[in-house]
């Protein structure tokens, strides 16, 4: 272990068993919740946290759940997640959580445990390579073979966790380490000298851009997760900057809520299921500002026929993002809230070019209203129940987090955001699953806000024994399931890919959601009529415990707008799946 | 649409030829860094033609990992950019790209052989100054230093003179004048 610190005069050195070094650790770090679960390896750890009042621990009910709860509470707090779990299978299930986390940059910091030193290697009893496995997912992760190293490893985990691309740290701990008496070091002074991510933008970049960006007929901010992950300020930057230039706005999934959706610039999202407008103006523009985005496939489309006539400025905290796909003309490595400030400083009092050709372009675009949807007699449409909960939740303090697949992406549509961290879901890595868990961490972070979880019947499924850890906790989540009794992007790649052949994606033997719900100690309720749909949405928000609603909505209703597979921009179906619109090639994509 | 589109995943359409180079990689010598090195080039699909490494700075437990890849611009410049990204990685040098490099190889290349076989393999390791450094009747351990290419070439002529077995390190790379990295 090769941790360097600076010394300090006042660095504290006190004696204590390891167990006790990573609780004060966590402590002087702020951590006030953690998501967990004990096994033998972890044990000495769980006895340190049986006396220590400031750490409130929530006891999931699958190590999967604790690292999902542990991404919500990050997401929405913007501190490091945190979650302990034992080795072996312990570790393995985190694997999933580590992995999402890592493609979406949500800063985590997982605490696993490990057997101890002697038994490393001798396939003991729950062991296994946790720093092997989790290598290839983790921003970084240790194994700590000696208790003089622990204290500096835990501080070290956080700053490589929360700076930079933040992303998830895993610290193994095997258990003699944590009975073992060592120093505890503070946080005071901890670098490492080979991590330094560059957080200043150039200024030639800047100077660069600012010259782009003056002369734009066309041009788009293209916005995603790293304005969340920089903070507040980064989304208040961003609407700055969108004020003095008046340049029109979309983001990715992962960057709902930097912009308020509520502005009049405000494209929409962008990408597979974005709006019409989003991706006609990105196709369209003269100059795309792509900030904190990664030109992800969903978003792209086809590459080479993605935005041909425009010049792009790049901003990305991580180097590895610029080119990766599409190429910058105007590369700048840094934090998005930095080079927004920066950008907004260069601007100056300059006044805005005339744009309201571009203006009329896009009004144009906006007036065929991409996600208008039909109405059915009688049926709750799910775009529908989307809207409804929208306006009912609008007005109070919410979280909402997601599943994955056709609901996740109405929610996208339908549910719009004011302000940033208000949005949790899984965009990277596409993990069912993740939004119950998720929502478990968004209420511990938040114990008097309402926090829904968007799910599909399917997704749900796969943690519904969260439930038991929403009861338990005292954390009323909103389950507000849209029951279509299909895996839903499922069925509609299928319609539109295999002929109609519906090959094992319809959920058949579903649980009564209600009994369910019921026998976990939390309410049940069930709505399949458009007329009663607001008053039991209403029961739900005032309920004070967990909610599970089972909305029963249109069966097979296809997710529109979208851009198939293979094809540009500028070639979204908008209202009909005919079955045509994607060629051999595309077919081979996913 | 065009018969065969593009997809985010395909990115044949930059058609660019592939070029060789040889990076090196100084990491903080702790346990595991090789595997992130390794574990990152076989997750992207890069290259690894040799990869040597060995701690060159005690004091500060650094490592050099030298390593020699082919890819298109495109590839290179991500593979540069993908390491840097390890936390332990401390700096990425492409050697062959500075124009200053040197590369040498070492290589212990054992032959076996009686009679003309024998002088000849003897005769052949003089003109490439080989060293023999083990000796018995029937046969030399010749040691060799020198580009990647003189090692091949002196393998290809011991072939038919009774090439048994060959140990190469890979390349090991340096850049020339008074400057470091």
């Amino acid at each position: 272990m090769t941790v360097q610190t600076k010394p300090e005069a006042k660095t504290d050195t006190r004696q204590m068993t390891g167990a006790e070094i990573v609780i004060t650790a966590l402590k002087e770090q702020g951590v006030d919740v953690m998501f967990g679960y004990p096994g033998g390896a972890v044990l000495p750890i769980y006895d340190a946290l049986f006396t220590e009042p400031s750490i409130r621990h929530v006891l999931v009910r699958h190590e999967q759940g604790a690292g999902h709860a542990a991404e919500g509470y990050a997401r929405s707090t913007g501190k490091a997640g945190v979650a302990l779990v034992t080795s072996g299978p312990g570790a393995t299930n985190m694997v999933t959580p580590i992995t999402d986390a890592m493609m979406d940059s949500i800063p985590m910091v997982v605490i696993t445990g490990q057997v101890p030193t002697h038994l490393i290697g001798t396939d003991a009893f729950q062991e296994c390579d946790t720093v092997g496995i989790t290598r290839c997912c983790a921003k970084h992760n240790y194994l700590v073979t000696d208790v003089e190293d622990l204290a500096r490893t835990i501080h070290e985990a956080f700053l490589i966790a929360t700076t930079g691309r933040p992303g998830p740290v895993v610290i193994d701990i095997p258990k003699d380490v944590q009975f073992a008496s060592g120093t505890y070091i503070g946080k005071e002074g901890i670098h490492k000298a080979t991590y330094k991510p560059q957080t200043e933008p150039s200024a030639h970049g800047i100077k660069a851009a600012i010259q782009l960006m003056k002369k734009a007929r066309r041009p788009v901010f293209y916005t995603g997760g790293g304005i969340i992950n920089s903070g507040p300020q980064a989304s208040e930057a961003l609407r700055n900057l969108q004020a003095v230039t008046g340049f029109p706005v979309t983001s990715t999934l992962m960057g709902l809520g930097a912009f308020p959706a509520s502005h009049e610039d405000w494209l929409g999202m962008l990408g597979m299921h974005g709006s019409y407008e989003a991706n006609n103006a990105m196709h369209d523009c003269d100059l795309m500002i792509c900030v904190g985005a990664r030109f992800d496939d969903r978003v792209t489309g086809r590459i080479d026929a993605f935005s041909p006539g425009s010049k792009k400025i790049h901003i990305d905290i991580d180097p590895s993002s610029i080119n990766k796909v599409i190429r910058a003309d105007v590369p700048i490595i840094a934090d998005s809230g930095e080079a927004l400030n920066a950008l907004i400083k260069a601007w100056g009092k300059s006044k805005p070019q005339d744009l309201s050709d571009w203006k009329a372009q896009i009004d144009r675009w906006r007036s065929r209203n991409c996600f208008a949807y039909g109405e059915s007699e009688g049926e709750i449409k799910p775009q529908y129940a989307i809207e409804r909960l929208y306006e009912l939740t609008k007005a109070r303090d919410t979280y909402i987090s997601t599943e994955v697949g056709q609901h996740q992406m109405w929610a996208a549509q339908h549910y719009h955001f004011e302000e940033p961290n208000r949005w949790m879901t899984s965009g990277g890595l596409g993990t069912m699953g993740y939004g119950l868990p998720a929502a478990v961490g968004i209420q511990a972070a938040h114990p008097e806000s309402l926090v829904i979880d968007i799910a599909g019947e399917a997704s749900v499924q796969m943690v519904l024994q969260e439930l038991s850890t929403a009861v338990q906790h005292n954390l009323p989540i909103k389950i507000f399931i849209l029951n279509n009794e299909w895996m839903g992007m499922v069925r509609q790649w299928q319609e539109l890919l295999h002929g109609e052949r519906y090959s094992h994606s319809y959920s058949d033997s579903l649980p009564d959601f209600v009994k369910l719900a019921d026998a976990y100690g939390g309410l049940g309720l069930v709505c399949d009529d458009p007329a009663e749909l607001d008053a039991k949405i209403q029961e739900m928000i005032d309920y004070d415990g967990p909610v599970v609603f089972d909305c029963r909505v249109t069966k097979a209703e296809n997710c529109l707008p979208m851009i198939p597979s293979g094809a540009a921009h500028n070639e979204m179906i908008l209202s009909e799946i005919t079955g045509e619109e994607i060629d051999e090639a595309g077919r081979k994509l996913v | 649409m065009s018969d065969n589109p593009a997809s985010a995943y395909d990115m044949s359409h930059v058609e660019e030829t592939e070029e060789r180079r040889t990076l090196a990689v100084i990491v903080d010598n702790e346990p595991g860094v090789l595997g992130r090195v390794v574990g990152l080039f076989s997750a992207r699909g890069y290259n690894i033609e040799s990869l040597t490494v060995a701690e060159v700075d005690r004091d500060r437990h650094r490592s050099r990992i030298t390593i020699v890849t082919a890819g298109t611009a495109h590839t290179l410049e991500q593979i540069e950019a993908q390491l840097l990204r390890l936390v332990p990685v401390a700096n990425v040098t492409d050697i062959t790209k500075s124009k200053r490099g040197l590369e040498r190889e070492l290589a212990l290349i054992k032959v076996a052989g009686e009679g003309d076989k024998r002088v000849e393999a003897l005769r052949i390791s003089e003109i490439f100054r080989a060293r023999v450094i083990d000796t018995t009747n029937k046969s030399f351990i010749f040691e060799l230093t020198g580009a990647s290419d003189k090692v091949d070439q002196f393998c290809a002529l011991m072939e038919p003179l009774g090439l048994v077995e060959v140990s190469r390190t890979g390349v090991l790379s340096i850049k020339r004048g008074a400057e470091k990295g």
